[in-house]
């Protein structure tokens, strides 16, 4: 579990105001738990369902993830840049595992 | 702390919902490969919104033809200005001929900038897909469109 | 007279508008597809719809890169008895670049030919004193995506000749083979008929220079040999193994299909 690592891509600065795109992809399978194994026995659910993106503490946007959401989940959405700080983002899996990414943003 | 939880409780009723679905499936209530229709994403609809939703406002960027069910790229974008007292609360994607109609939700503040997410769903055939606004003086918006999910030839 | 470039116009566009409610294929043949397409042949890239190739083009998009982190990883992982990394060796990942283009190759004291998936191996068990990784293992995955991405861009150059000739020959034959249920051989769906549709997917020449690559079908990055033992059973025959001498030599025949393709890992397809 621990070497699932997520990859966030900012822009490294930003001016005040500018709003800027924060592209986001984390390596996990999605397990729906409507396949079968090759014994015919159902592969338990196992999803990230929650992503969150926090700037200086504050939440910047959330969401909430159902099966059909894809394998290797990618998202993108967007950040109005006013002061520097630093994001953190956080993706947690069914059971509770989390995984987290750090990333500072220079706003000039 | 309350908004998480709220959010929480919500998914654990709808984790219950499929759980129930898949029990029904199980006892052969439920013919499998039993899927959502659009009177399930209706339903779900209203489990998540208050109010009853227009067109408009919204703009999809989705495939017409999917090449691959697996991984369909979807983003949308809502008409908002985002601001402190003008803009878009939450976002839901639904798709109608899943097993079950959720795909995700994505709640937005006005920190957000701009109301506009591109992520990659799993489609399992040629569907309409639903995205509904809720706006932060309670205006709800909704926008449709269908893609076709191609069957493939070659499995491999 | 006046008429006449309206007029062709016109046939134009009905010859368009049949081309594509025949499918997309005819339709794209006409674009530009740069570097894809090398005289007549053609990257699985071009056969691939939009939204497929423009998760190739972003490199953050393409969620393949996540091998390829993995992979960077390893490379400065001090495994085995010997206590090496890749890196004590062969230092940057950079002195990498150029090597891809050339597999699989002949090794003398195999009396064989060698994939790059083999030569990291045999890396790791000679000069690391470590544990072969197993064949679509993401350790082994990660590290081929990650070598091979140093060469992106660079032509696709493999040896057919002296003593690759059996090999050559061998890979050629597979390829012409009928085999399976359907007796059907490679040739017949990615020479014969690349281009056109299999039921609703459009049928590439099946070039290499993409592999490993990232498969939505797989929702995940799969070898060359995945690919070949997917296409066999596909053709209810039953596959090879994977490193077996059978693939290794189609996996050298299938290369000299696209010499001069550029090598694309790790691509993204359908």
């Amino acid at each position: 579990m621990s070497n699932i690592k997520p990859r966030v891509r900012i822009p490294k600065s930003a001016k005040k105001g500018e709003v800027v795109e924060i592209k986001t992809l984390i390596e996990h399978k999605m397990e729906t738990g409507q396949r079968k194994d090759k014994q015919g026995n159902k592969i338990p659910r196992k999803i990230v369902n929650r992503f969150e993106c926090k700037f200086n503490g504050k939440l910047v946007l959330a969401s909430d993830w159902h099966p059909a959401v894809s394998a290797n989940p990618y998202l993108a959405f967007h950040f109005r840049a006013e002061d520097s700080g630093e994001f953190e983002f956080r993706w947690v899996e069914d059971g509770g595992a989390e995984f987290t990414k750090k990333a500072k943003l220079t706003v000039s | 702390m309350t908004e998480t939880q709220l959010t929480l409780s919500r998914r654990q009723a709808l984790k219950g919902a499929s759980a129930f679905a898949l029990t029904l499936m199980a006892a052969g209530l439920l013919a499998p490969g039993a899927h959502a229709d659009a009177a399930a994403v209706d339903e779900a609809i209203k489990k998540l919104v208050k109010g009853t939703p227009t067109e408009g406002k919204i703009k999809l960027d989705l495939p017409q033809i999917a090449e691959n069910g697996n991984t369909v790229p979807v983003a949308f974008e809502v008409d908002s200005p985002m601001s402190e007292g003008d803009y878009v609360k939450s976002v839901h994607l639904f798709a109608e001929g899943n097993p079950t109609p959720s795909v995700a939700s994505f709640h937005f503040t006005p920190q957000s900038g701009l109301a506009r997410a591109s992520t990659r769903m799993r489609m399992a055939g040629t569907q309409n897909v639903v995205v509904v606004a809720e706006m932060s003086n309670g205006k709800v918006y909704m926008a449709k469109q269908q893609v076709k999910v191609t069957i493939g030839g070659c499995g491999g | 007279m006046g008429n006449t470039p309206r007029k062709y116009a016109l046939v134009g566009l009905v010859l368009a508008m049949a081309a594509g409610a025949a499918g997309t294929a005819v339709a794209e043949e006409k674009k530009d597809w740069g570097a894809y397409k090398v005289g007549d042949k053609r990257s699985g890239y071009t056969y691939a719809a939009p939204e497929t190739r423009a998760m190739q083009d972003d490199n953050f998009q393409n969620p393949a890169m996540l091998w390829a982190e993995a992979g960077e990883e390893l490379w400065n992982k001090v495994d085995g008895e010997a206590g090496k990394s890749c890196a004590s060796c062969h230092k940057t990942p950079d002195s990498m670049k150029g090597v891809a283009v050339s597999y699989p190759k002949y090794v003398a004291a195999k009396k064989g030919l060698e994939n790059l998936e083999q030569r990291i191996n045999r890396c790791r068990t000679e000069n690391m004193k470590a544990k072969e990784w197993k064949y679509e293992s993401k350790e082994l995955l990660g590290m081929t995506v990650f070598v091979r991405h140093q060469s992106l861009g660079m032509p696709v150059n493999v040896k057919v000749d002296g003593e690759y000739a059996p090999f050559f020959e061998k890979g050629k034959a597979f390829y012409n083979q009928r085999r399976g249920q359907l007796d059907m051989a490679c040739k017949h769906c990615h020479e014969d008929f690349a281009g056109t549709q299999i039921r609703a997917n459009l049928l590439s020449q099946g070039q290499g220079n993409g592999f490993p690559l990232y498969r939505l079908k797989w929702s995940g990055v799969g070898s060359l040999h995945r690919r070949f033992r997917g296409c066999n059973k596909q053709v209810r025959s039953t596959p090879y193994g994977y490193g077996s001498d059978e693939y290794l030599a189609l996996e050298l025949y299938v290369m000299w299909r696209g010499q001069g393709l550029p090598i694309e890992t790790p691509a993204v397809r359908n």
